[in-house]
């Protein structure tokens, strides 16, 4: 660990009174240490004795986007067996004790990453950690629990997306946006593949890409950095990695050319709601000046509804009901800047959506109020603050900054990379996702009402159009 | 290795809640708060809650305090909508405005640097809220998208309905988003009115963690409350009383799966089996992959994603509720399951549930404390709840005591199959139109 240095809660402050005075890169923050065990495994240890409570995270750099044609939904399935048991723990144990144990566990999976965690009491983090590493190892999926198991995925993809018509619509979207790139498939993965899959499948995902070389351990807490090394060598040292971590190369998306509109209509929507959805850089090691100021532009046009450009302009002048704008640079490969936008009840969207266009028109002519970007930097500032007083956020912080490539390194820089952000460096970025062509705009509406006659058939219900 | 640490456990409870210092904070001018000071992060955290919630609605005003609340962050004093916002900003504060059944509730957040200044701008958006004509009207259709996103929600639909079952009269027994007709007719005489019926010195608890002192936080409460008023202009909502009868109520809804909400009798705080009714749910359908209805429902035989139950406990009112969503053909299935673990439970529950239970509940107890915003607001909710300061190294001793016996006894008078209300929205098969 690095010698304390003045840098923590005395510069955040300063620097907010100064404004946008520019720092050199950070450094380690003192409660944060990094290391790697000889098996590849990488480890974050966040050190936080406000509570007796520790956070531990299991981070695997695979999720659905690496998944083969065909297989979809393989990676959340495993994710699900993963709580099936080992030699030494019976199905659902592993759960069980953490509760018995007044703890608290789940797992999520995500295009990039699939990650567990218990969230406890900090003197049962050895017993956590027993557990989390002996599944790392030592998976057993019996006979009994695989199919009963994909039922419950079936369950969750019909709670989920199948009866929610908005999550139906982002999955159409998304089909559209990527069209090479396998972020074009659902995270749970499409119906008729998850109903395939077999045990034989996840056997085969959790001996290729469980490894403790592609995995990344994040503790969070109640524990200094030694115990928690100790711990760490303890558990998760003897687990021999299968083989070398192979490259994560996925299919790129190419250029697009053309600008492509979809529609949805179901009869469960209430009002008309605008997508726009434009590929953008991602953050990436030692690179992320590009992703910044991307980030910073979203929440200059939508971050708030009061004083955003596009909530000054579209809501506080009636012509929109709302509007946003969006952008999460955590992604191993380019994602998506979007807009979103719900017109005025009972107005034409097409207005609406003329009005957005020319809102972002006139942005892109104007170009950044300098105060409403000092207003954000000081968010910015304020934001780490607060965001010390959860270490379960920044365990999140550090472990999906890592399994989407980034360095411990990048991770800490952030920060003071949004606060670099220049009035240019937004307009360059705003030009590139907001300037001409290559966008997928996708309107989800409510059933037409019955009387008047269309020229045409109205679209049927859940039937996604694609156009252009 | 994990018995042994399970056989651990019990060093843990015998700690006391680990040092958590609850101060009694009396302002200047009387105002009350609790503080737990911690100096580590440059913050404070408050967590203010007024008594009453959108249950405040004056008869035929139903949706007025949702929208009077929307309305606090949209302008105060001689700032409009964006001025106060771009004020808050500018000091990197964080104020955000909140109303459910039971109370309005308020969190801020200020850097150490500037809390003063902080404080003052969310005293203007208490005592002089602006309500201007056009942010009145851009909310006012925001809660109405709101409200037709509603009709068409499935879950939305079912909430509705147990309540309407439910609650007959009570404010309980609607939504306090109002209707579009009640929220079309709100003017801005209403939205006073609404304000000055809850926000008041009589209606207020304060919860505070973080870095302040029990004397700077005293002249913190009177800045940003000392300038409401003493009193509010109408008392709190009547207690509600449960009307629920058991039954099957079924709604047509266009979608592969139903969704399963059902609800009995709940029970009070201050009653003594409150406890005993804790550990119950907890065992039944509150301890998510380790309860009853998971187990059977779920685990066993893959009917859904989740199943569980909560003790709805409000200020005003209670009752036992669950839910669930799952396909259309196995919905039959899982109610009945459903229903016979709820009757299930007044046969008792075996030691080891029993033990799994209580040391859950115990043992996730002192997590709860981690960070200046949970604490602020577990502060306020036990005073709103009207506990007493010791009562967090009391409450597992409570949790403690509660044995076999007391579960049985709790669940044969609450948990009776006969009184369980079950509204489900789908098209589940093998149920016959409403009944």
């Amino acid at each position: 660990m690095r010698r304390p240095t003045i840098r923590p809660a005395l510069m955040l402050s300063s620097a907010l009174v100064l404004g946008s005075a520019f720092s050199a890169l950070a450094e380690m923050p003192e409660d944060v240490t990094h290391f790697t065990l000889d098996n590849g495994l990488e480890a974050v240890v966040i050190e936080d004795d406000r509570a007796p409570v520790v956070v531990q995270m299991v981070w695997y750099k695979i999720g659905a986007a690496d998944e083969v044609p065909g297989k979809s939904g393989i990676a959340h399935y495993l994710e699900h067996l993963m709580f099936k048991g080992t030699d030494k723990l019976a199905p659902g144990e592993l759960s069980k004790t953490v509760t018995a144990n007044g703890g608290s566990d789940n797992a999520f999976t995500s295009w990039d990453y699939t990650a567990y965690f218990q969230r406890i009491a900090s003197d049962r983090l050895p017993l956590v950690m027993g557990m989390e590493a002996d599944r790392m190892a030592n998976l057993k999926i019996s006979d009994d629990d695989w199919q009963a198991e994909r039922q419950v995925v079936l369950a969750e993809r019909a709670q989920r997306i199948d009866s929610d018509p908005a999550a139906l619509f982002n999955e159409e979207m998304n089909a559209i946006v990527f069209d090479n790139h396998p972020y074009s498939r659902p995270i749970i993965g499409w119906k008729d593949e998850i109903a395939d899959l077999t045990r034989e499948d996840a056997i085969d995902w959790y001996d290729t890409h469980y490894s403790p070389n592609e995995a990344i351990l994040v503790i969070a807490g109640d524990v200094t950095p030694e115990e928690a090394r100790r711990l760490a060598e303890e558990n998760y040292g003897a687990i021999p990695a299968k083989g070398e971590a192979e490259p994560r190369m996925r299919p790129q998306e190419p250029t697009k050319q053309t600008e492509r509109r979809i529609s949805m209509t179901d009869p469960r929507v209430a009002q008309p709601r605008m997508i726009r959805s434009v590929l953008a850089p991602e953050r990436n090691a030692g690179d992320q000046e590009k992703a910044a100021a991307l980030t910073v532009l979203a929440d200059l046009l939508g971050g708030s509804t009061q004083t955003s450009v596009l909530g000054r302009k579209l809501m506080l002048t009636g012509k929109a009901l709302w509007v946003g704008a969006s952008y999460d640079g955590l992604s191993l490969d380019p994602t998506e800047f979007t807009l979103s936008l719900v017109p005025p009840q009972g107005s034409d969207p097409a207005k609406a959506e003329a009005a957005l266009d020319e809102a972002i028109a006139t942005f892109l002519k104007d170009g950044v109020d300098e105060a409403d970007l000092e207003r954000v930097k000081t968010r910015i500032r304020a934001a780490q603050v607060y965001a010390k007083d959860s270490a379960h956020a920044r365990a999140y912080d550090y472990g999906q900054g890592l399994a989407t490539g980034l360095t411990v390194e990048d991770v800490n820089d952030w920060p003071d990379i949004l606060s670099a952000v220049t009035a240019d460096d937004v307009m360059t970025a705003a030009r590139e996702v907001l300037g001409e062509g290559g966008g997928v705009t996708g309107w989800l509406m409510p059933e037409p009402p019955e009387e008047p006659m269309a020229k045409s058939a109205p679209p049927k219900p859940q039937t996604p159009e694609v156009q252009g | 290795m994990i018995r042994a640490a399970i056989a651990t456990v019990l060093t843990l409870l015998a700690l006391p809640a680990h040092a958590i210092e609850i101060q009694d904070v009396t302002s200047p001018k009387g105002i009350k708060a609790w503080l737990v000071q911690d100096d580590s992060i440059p913050f404070v955290a408050l967590d203010i809650q007024f008594k009453g919630g959108a249950s405040m609605d004056a008869e035929g005003k139903r949706g007025a305090t949702n929208l009077m609340t929307a309305l606090l962050e949209e302008g105060a004093g001689k700032r409009d909508s964006t001025q106060f916002a771009q004020a808050v900003e500018d000091l990197g504060a964080r104020m955000s405005f909140d109303v459910d059944d039971d109370t309005l509730g308020v969190s801020f957040r200020a850097l150490s640097e500037n809390r003063d200044q902080a404080g003052d701008l969310l005293a203007m958006a208490l005592t002089q809220p602006r309500f201007d004509e056009s942010a009145v009207e851009r909310v006012r259709a925001q809660v109405q998208a709101v409200i037709r996103s509603e009709a068409t929600d499935p879950n939305s639909i079912a909430a509705k309905e147990l309540a309407a079952q439910a609650w007959d009269d009570h404010p309980y027994a609607t939504s306090l988003n109002g209707t579009q007709e009640s929220v079309a007719q709100l003017t801005r005489q209403d939205l006073v009115a609404a304000k000055n019926r809850i926000l008041a010195r009589d209606r207020v608890v304060v919860g505070a963690a973080g870095d302040i002192s029990a004397e700077e936080l005293g002249p913190l409460l009177d800045r940003i409350l000392g300038g409401l008023p003493e009193q509010a202009t109408a008392p709190l909502p009547d207690k509600a009383e449960l009307q629920l009868t058991g039954g099957t109520t079924v709604i047509d809804w266009d979608s592969p799966q139903t969704v399963v909400s059902f609800a009995g009798p709940g029970i009070g705080l201050d009653d003594p089996d409150y406890f005993a009714a804790f550990v119950a749910n907890h065992i039944l359908g509150g301890g998510g992959f380790s309860s009853r209805l998971m187990t059977e429902v779920r685990e066993k035989r893959g009917l859904t994603y989740g199943v569980g139950t909560v003790l709805a406990t409000g200020l005003f009112g209670q009752s036992w509720q669950g839910g669930m969503a799952g396909g259309n053909d196995t919905t039959a299935e899982a109610v009945d399951l459903i229903r016979q673990e709820w009757g299930g439970m007044a046969d008792g529950v075996t030691e080891k549930e029993l033990t799994d239970a209580k040391t859950y509940l115990t043992g996730e107890y002192p997590l709860r404390f981690d960070g200046n915003g949970r604490i602020a607001s577990i502060l306020a909710g036990m005073q709103l709840i009207g506990f007493p300061i010791d009562y967090i190294n009391t409450r597992n001793d409570k949790v403690e005591a509660v044995t076999a016996e007391d579960v049985s006894r709790v669940a044969k008078r609450l948990l009776d199959p006969a009184n369980l209300r079950f509204v489900l929205v789908g098209r589940p098969e093998g149920f016959d139109a409403t009944n």
